[in-house]
């Protein structure tokens, strides 16, 4: 992707933003790019607790909206990759505090002055002016969607309204994905899924316990090396490798075949 | 195991219902408002023809990039 301010959007609650945006974030550090990532869900903070930086937010979004603190002073580094920092959002204030000239001049600080060479801005839920000012400020969108029902409706209305804002790279990350369902015909395919949104295709990502586990200890599982090319984890490192324009091939997430598998399926399942 | 074959899968069926609820979405649409639409536009239609109320047909489709409005009324020779 050509561009360096990302927002990370997906209409619906809970689908996966926070977490792909800590995940990516964290991966396109480790792969040497300076990095930000913004959590502009005022009010609803939570992109601290899951990079588990909540005990170093002294200044947030809206500090720096107001004046109350420089860019830098509100900028914190995280733990284990030095090339990687968080914006916090408010946790006191509300989405009012928000204004699309001041978020597209403090990203373009961040491109220009301070180095950045990638911006990820985690929009809160829903269409209003919370999503409406993260989305002002990018040049690119990953829309994060779980194939199923509410989360593809919702995506699908989060895509219009990014065409109508004219950005031109958006992307969509298949979130959630469970292979023995869609195997059974019990879930969408990645085929629906792009057929039905008509967008292209960054990144699928499995059903994966390890990403509850990595959270609750507030480490993205995408800086575990090594690890499963079926784990999340990975899928989310590939996110970032496509994001810096490398061509990744997509694991076959088939379930495996084997007899045992088979007699399963036969009497425990369908 | 029959019943393997027997098994309508629930992702065919959703697929279609998302197709048909984005269609109306996109159209800025409510289905209830199609219904409407069948009706008025039956109406208009059985005034110059003694149209069959029985297999008539309406609806809003995507082709391509195009959102359009198919109506097919079959009308009796007048």
């Amino acid at each position: 992707m050509n561009a360096k301010a990302i927002v990370v959007t997906s209409g619906k609650g809970g689908v996966g933003k926070t977490t792909t945006t800590a995940n990516v974030g964290a991966a396109l550090a480790r792969l040497g790019e300076k990095v930000c990532v913004i959590d502009t869900d005022v009010g609803l903070r939570n992109l601290d607790v899951v990079m588990g930086l909540e005990g170093r937010v002294v200044y947030d979004l809206i500090d720096v909206f107001e004046g109350r603190c420089k860019l830098k002073q509100a900028l914190i580094r995280d733990k284990r990759v030095e090339s990687l920092y968080l914006l916090a959002a408010s946790q006191t204030r509300d989405k009012s505090a928000l204004s699309e000239s001041r978020m597209q001049d403090t990203v373009r600080t961040l491109l220009e002055e301070e180095g950045f060479d990638r911006v990820l801005i985690d929009s809160p839920a829903g269409i209003e002016s919370g999503f409406q000012t993260a989305a002002s400020a990018a040049e690119g969108a990953l829309v994060v969607v779980n194939p199923e029902v509410s989360s593809v409706r919702d995506a699908d209305r989060i895509i219009g309204l990014l065409e109508a804002r004219e950005i031109p790279e958006v992307r969509l990350i298949i979130n959630r994905l469970r292979p023995e369902m869609v195997k059974r015909g019990d879930m969408l395919e990645v085929e629906d899924v792009l057929e039905i949104l008509g967008v292209k295709l960054i990144g699928i990502v499995p059903e994966d316990e390890k990403i509850i586990v990595s959270t609750n200890v507030g480490n993205p599982a995408s800086l575990e090396e090594g690890g499963s090319k079926l784990a999340a984890g990975t899928a989310f490192r590939d996110i970032a490798r496509r994001i810096r324009g490398e061509d990744v091939p997509y694991p076959s997430f088939e379930p495996q075949g084997g007899f045992l598998a088979g007699l399963r399926r036969l009497f425990g399942g369908a | 195991m029959f019943g393997l074959f027997k098994r309508r899968k629930s992702k065919d069926e959703l697929k279609e219902r998302l197709k048909l609820v984005l269609t109306y979405d996109r159209a800025k649409l409510s289905p209830g408002s199609m219904e409407e639409l069948k009706r008025e536009l039956l109406a208009v239609i059985k005034k110059h023809f003694p149209a069959t109320e029985a297999d008539y047909d309406v609806r809003v489709e995507q082709q391509g990039d195009r959102m359009v409005l198919i109506a097919n009324l079959p009308v009796k020779g007048a």
